[in-house]
Parts: C-alpha cells; sequence; structure tokens
C-alpha cells in the first residue's frame, strides 16, 4: 500500500512550490489514475516518489507497505519495490541495453539479498519480454534509447518494468507520444502485469489511455493537490467538461 | 621588468651533473637541453605542464639492469614480447617473428633538429635529454608486405628509482601490417623518457597502442613522432592510469595522400596526479584523414591536459581532421585544460575540434538510480561508456578487453 499524506515540495532552491499538501492512497493490487492540467505537479510527484534529488521536502510523509521512502535512496526505493516509467526516458550511449538491463535486475536481487539471475535465464525473459512489447533484438543490443523513437523509448519503459516486477508502478504520460496500436500494445503489457499485489499508478493527461488501461480510482490534481476522486467514470467526465473547474477551484 | 636569471631546481642540477659526464658525441644534444633548462609555463608547449615545478628530481642514470617481472599486463595475449628494464634491453636481440628484423644501435641518436624530421624545429627539451642520455637506440624493421600474425610487445620497465631513457626507431615498409604495443611499467621515483619513431611507408596498416601503468609516483616523459606515406592506416591508442607527473608527445606527419590516422586516448586518474597529451598532426599533403578522441575521467585533485594542434599546408587539400577532447572531474579540486588549435592554410578542407568539460549528468544518474543501481555503481557505468569512447578506436580486439577490464579494476577500486 502507498500512503502520501500532507505532502508539500518545493525545487530544491526553495524558489517555488509544486506540491500543496498532497494527500493520496493506494491499496495493494489497484489501478489509480491521476489527471490534471499541465503543470499542476503530476511528473513532481512522480519524482518525489522515486526520489529524484532536485525537490525540497518540506512537509508530510511517503509510506510503501509502512517504510518511509523519503529517508531511502533512490535505488534502495527501487529495490523495495517502486517503479517510475519516465515521461521522457532518457537516452544513455555507450551503455548497451542488455547490459544496463542485467546491471538493474542484479542491483535489485543483491539489494534484496537475492542472487544474481544466471545469465541464460535473464536472456529469456528479456527475450519474451520483449517479444510481447513488438521490441525488435537488435534494439536490445543498441545504447539504452540511443536513436529510438517516442514510442520505442515508452515500449521499452513497459520492458524494464515487467523484467523488474515492482510493487507499485508509476507511468508518467506512457501514452504521449503512441500512436493507438502501441497504446494497446503498451496497456496490454500493463494489464499483463496487474495482480493482487502490485498497484498502478497511472498519469495521464488525457481520459483515452484509461480506455485500455482501465482504473479503479481517479483522482483530479490542481495546483499541487488532489482536489477531487472518483471511480472510472470521473475520467469521462473531465474528458466531457475540462479541467476548468477545478483549476478556477483552486483559484477561488 | 628585469631579466631574472632562475636559479637552477634540484632536478636541473642532477641534470647536469649527470651530463658532464657525457661523450663528445652526446654534448650537442645536451646542450640543447641546457640553454633554457626544464622548460616553465611561461613556454608556450609546456604552459599547463609546467616540468620546472612538476619534476622534483633527476634520479641518477640507471646502470645495470634488474629483471622485469615476470606477468605482463595482458595475461596470455601471443606476442612477440621484448623487454627493456631500466634502459637497457634484456636477453638476446630474437626476432622471434617471419617479417620483423631487430637490432641495437649504441651511437647518438637524431634529436629532432634534422632536417627533415617529424620533431619540433626549435627544439624539445624531452627530446634533447633523450637524445643526450639513450644508451642504446632499438630499431625494428617490419618487411614489406609482411602481415606480422601476431602484435610485437615492448615491454618498458623501471626496476629501481632510477633515471631510464630508451628509443625505438621501428620502420614499417610498404604494404606491411602490425600491432605495435608499448606497455609502461615502473616503480616509484623512477623517471622514464622514452622516445618511439615511426617511419610508416604506402599502404601501411600500423595499429600502436602505449599503455602507461607506472607507480603513482613515477614520472613518465613519452613521445611518438611518426611519418605516413600513401594510402596508409595508423591507429595510435592511449591508456593512462599510471605516474604521478606524465607526458605524452606525438608529432605525426602525413607524407603521402590517402592515409587515414586515429589518435585516442583515456586517462583514468586521482590523486594529484599531472598527465598531459600534446600533439600535433601535420597534414603535409591532400586527401587524408585524421581523427583525434581523447577522454579524461578526473578523480581527486587530478589534472588533465590536452593539447591538439593539427596544421592542413596550403596544397593540403580535401584534408579531413576532427579532434575531440572529453573530460569528467568526478570532484571540485580535479581540473582539466584544453587547448586545442587549427592551423588551416589550405581552403577546401573539413576540419573541426570540440571539447567538453563537466561532471557526470545528474538526469542520467538518477534515472540508472531509479532502476535500481546504487551511486557508485551507476556511476562507473556511464564512466565505463564514457571511457569506451576512446577505447573503442583501438582495433586490436584483444587489447581492448584488457584495457575495458583495467577499466573496471579503476572504477571498482574507486568504491
Ligand atoms: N526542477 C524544476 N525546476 C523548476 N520548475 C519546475 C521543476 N520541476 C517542475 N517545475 C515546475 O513545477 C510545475 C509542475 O511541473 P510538473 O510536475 O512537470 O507538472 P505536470 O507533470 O503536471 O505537467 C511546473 O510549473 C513546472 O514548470
Ligand atoms: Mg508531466
Amino acid at each position: 500500500m502507498l500512503e502520501i499524506r500532507n505532502l508539500h515540495v518545493a525545487i530544491e532552491d526553495g524558489s517555488k512550490k509544486i506540491l500543496n499538501g498532497l494527500d493520496l492512497t493506494i491499496h495493494n493490487g489497484e489501478v489509480a489514475a491521476i489527471m490534471g492540467p499541465n503543470g499542476s505537479g503530476k511528473s513532481t510527484l512522480s519524482y518525489v516518489i522515486a526520489g529524484k534529488p532536485d525537490y525540497e521536502i518540506l512537509d508530510g510523509e511517503i509510506l510503501l507497505d509502512g517504510e518511509n521512502l523519503l529517508e531511502m535512496e533512490p535505488d534502495a526505493r527501487a529495490a523495495a519495490g517502486v517503479f517510475l516509467a519516465f515521461q521522457y526516458p532518457l537516452e544513455i550511449p555507450g551503455v548497451a541495453t542488455m547490459t544496463f538491463l542485467k546491471a538493474a535486475m542484479n542491483a535489485q536481487s543483491r539489494a534484496r539479498g537475492e542472487g544474481e539471475l544466471k545469465t541464460p535465464d535473464f536472456m529469456r525473459r528479456v527475450k519474451l519480454g520483449a517479444e510481447k512489447l513488438g521490441i525488435p533484438q537488435d534494439m536490445l543490443r543498441r545504447g539504452l534509447n540511443v536513436g529510438f523513437s517516442g514510442g520505442e523509448k515508452k515500449r521499452m519503459e513497459i520492458l524494464q518494468m515487467a523484467l523488474l516486477e515492482p510493487s507499485i508502478a508509476i507511468l508518467d504520460e506512457t501514452d504521449s507520444g503512441l500512436d493507438i496500436d502501441a497504446l494497446k500494445i503498451v496497456s496490454e503489457g500493463v494489464n499483463a502485469l496487474r495482480s493482487a499485489d502490485r498497484s498502478f499508478l497511472v498519469i495521464t493527461h488525457y481520459q483515452r489511455l484509461l480506455n485500455y488501461i482501465v482504473p479503479d480510482t481517479v483522482h483530479v490534481m490542481s495546483n499541487g493537490r488532489i482536489v477531487k476522486t472518483g471511480g472510472k467514470e470521473l475520467a469521462l467526465e473531465l474528458e466531457a467538461n475540462g479541467y476548468a473547474d477545478y483549476v478556477s477551484n483552486v483559484a477561488a | 621588468m628585469a631579466s631574472v636569471t632562475p636559479l637552477k631546481t634540484s632536478a636541473e642540477l642532477a641534470l647536469m651533473a649527470q651530463g658532464a659526464g657525457l661523450p663528445i658525441a652526446r654534448q650537442s644534444a645536451f646542450g640543447r637541453f641546457t640553454e633554457a633548462g626544464l622548460p616553465h609555463r611561461r613556454i608556450e608547449a609546456y604552459h599547463y605542464s609546467d616540468l620546472r615545478s612538476l619534476m622534483k628530481d633527476a634520479p641518477q642514470l640507471a646502470q645495470a639492469s634488474g629483471s622485469a617481472p615476470s606477468d605482463t599486463v595482458f595475461g596470455d595475449l601471443d606476442a612477440m614480447v621484448v623487454t627493456i628494464v631500466d634502459g637497457h634491453l634484456v636477453g638476446e636481440v630474437n626476432a622471434s617473428l617471419a617479417g620483423v628484423t631487430i637490432a641495437t644501435q649504441g651511437d647518438a641518436p637524431d634529436d629532432g633538429l634534422a632536417k627533415d624530421s617529424v620533431f619540433p624545429e626549435s627544439g624539445d627539451p624531452v627530446i634533447a635529454l633523450n637524445a643526450a642520455f639513450v644508451d642504446q637506440t632499438l630499431k625494428i624493421g617490419i618487411t614489406k608486405g609482411a602481415a606480422l600474425e601476431k602484435p610485437i610487445h615492448l615491454r618498458f620497465v623501471t626496476t629501481a628509482a632510477v633515471s631510464a631513457y630508451t628509443r625505438a626507431i621501428v620502420n614499417v615498409a610498404d604494404g606491411a601490417k602490425v600491432t605495435l604495443i608499448e606497455t609502461h611499467e615502473g616503480i616509484a621515483g623512477a623517471l622514464s623518457n622514452s622516445v618511439v619513431e615511426f617511419s610508416v611507408g604506402d599502404d601501411v596498416q600500423l595499429d600502436h597502442v602505449r599503455i602507461n601503468l607506472v607507480d603513482k609516483a613515477a614520472t613518465l616523459l613519452t613521445t611518438l613522432g611518426g611519418r605516413m606515406g600513401a594510402r596508409s592506416t595508423v591507429t595510435s591508442g592511449n591508456f593512462v592510469t599510471g605516474s604521478a607527473l606524465s607526458r605524452h608527445q606525438v608529432f605525426l606527419r602525413f607524407e603521402g595522400e590517402g592515409s587515414t590516422a586515429t589518435i585516442s586516448g583515456a586517462s583514468l586518474l586521482n590523486g594529484r596526479q599531472h598527465v598531459d597529451t600534446t600533439l600535433v598532426v601535420d597534414h603535409a599533403v591532400p586527401e587524408c584523414v585524421s581523427r583525434e578522441h581523447f577522454a579524461h575521467v578526473l578523480d581527486g585533485e587530478a589534472t588533465g591536459v590536452f593539447q591538439g594542434k593539427i596544421i592542413v599546408r596550403p596544397h593540403a587539400q580535401k584534408t579531413d581532421g576532427k579532434m575531440m577532447s572529453r573530460a569528467v572531474l568526478l570532484m571540485d579540486g580535479a581540473t582539466m585544460n584544453n587547448k586545442p588549435e587549427l592551423e588551416i592554410f589550405a581552403d577546401d578542407v573539413q576540419c573541426g575540434h570540440g571539447a567538453t568539460v563537466g561532471a557526470l549528468d545528474d538526469d542520467l544518474l538518477f534515472y540508472l538510480r531509479a532502476r535500481g543501481l546504487p551511486k557508485p555503481e551507476a556511476e562507473a557505468l556511464m564512466l565505463q561508456a564514457f571511457v569506451g569512447e576512446a577505447l573503442e578506436m583501438i582495433p586490436h580486439e584483444g587489447v581492448r578487453e584488457t584495457l575495458e577490464g583495467l577499466t573496471e579494476s579503476w572504477l571498482k577500486a574507486r568504491g
């Protein structure tokens, strides 16, 4: 279970406050969606959960199964089960995708006190996962994300998620830059991982993705807070009426 | 401003005392050194590497030699090994490889003032000292058309805190194919001054590698002088983790059309190491290609220096020259000095240079850490890739793998 309570966050130099007392709980097995206008702080929330160092936590707490994430290094959070599919996945020239995947999987196993994967097992898992997501083998030999299209990068994020088997996966606008076919493939990849002990936080600007990844709960974020919570029908309402109501609520 | 005659440093005094015993034939080279003494920061070519202040001492000249450790850095690489210990060739000189001739010569070598030398016309103090003090010149010939079935490995070793001067002259005849590796191993307090000269004919493939693994309290001064004929390909890859102070000079001249030279290097430095690479690539004829790529990883208070000059002579049209220097600073106390220069006298050329100096990218580091890699491991992965860019320019796979392994060990030792 992920519990976020009264989270206040500013950018590191204190010049700008982004999250303003955010509360959010996601239960095991739950798929929660966050929707909100650009600039409302969705990516910031995802970065703060994952442990990006550019932010200052002014108040509040984030607990994963009762453990205080805010006290943990980003790699320890990953080993504890946090996964963030980046809105803009980074290119790492010179680091072959395979090398990276193996390093990541082994680092997490080690941190959890499990043994490292045997190479043939690793190869098999990657090959299978890549096939499901329509990722060609030669992409795995290239530098991580180097020269990949926007859609290929997003698929690579989902492959990483499948291999790392997180307990809470945060997808930050995974739908942006995807055409409808890629959107379906990626959504299938996500749906295949849904399980009773894994939860998802799906961040999106548009309702479209939620036709494919059907959420249990929908939260509206505005100005750094959750301003409304509902079921999947809330997404449809937002699609019809836009965010104007919620934005003005905050301004009032 | 009044002109002051600086006091001699203790290194200069030691060198003067050593030079006093030199035979007549060596006096002119030595004289060229004594005129100006050790170069200092007001000498342009040594601006970033003030040898007068960096060289604390000139240890006594090596006499007889000790014996080299039996293991080489390459483990089981099959090579024709020539071992030079404390400035002297060890054992019989025998060319155990088809297509190779090898001999030694004892008279005074050229100190760079010969009319057609590739060395600086104005002389260079490090080369002048080498010409004055070297005992044996190793002459290696690769016969016409020979494709050597294994590399030649020149293994330079010091076993005592002495000054060791070495010179090797390598003649690669037309159509030959050879990999030539120099490794430098040495102990604390030693000063090594090594000059390697190439004379490369037409249609040659020469892959040269220089590896500096001397003790971190040793000084290594190395110079590579090369001339290339037509349609030849020369690579020179460098790898440095050793020495308190090192300077590597490269003077390369294209003398035949249609040739390509690739000069690369990776230096991994920490503590207070000071490592200088200074190169001059002279496009004296048209239609040649040169690539220079140097990578520095600087930890602690280490200093890296890269000075690279591409000269394109007036009629050297269609020259294609690109030079890149990249440095990663891991600590605030580390320093990188870059001085890239293009001297272009022809109009139809493609030349460029670039230099980057900076810390590792924080966003990339976060991405790796968010996937579970602890900080040191994430940094090591990025640095391995950074160094890999330079290492991949070394064609010999076995050598490249050895250097990748040395890089990995260096990164592991960082913790
Ligand atoms: N590192 C940062 N430095 C400066 N401003 C930032 C930084 N991160 C986010 N912001 C600002 O905070 C606000 C929220 O950004 P973000 O979390 O990316 O919103 P969203 O993902 O909802 O579009 C925006 O106004 C953005 O410009
Ligand atoms: Mg965003």
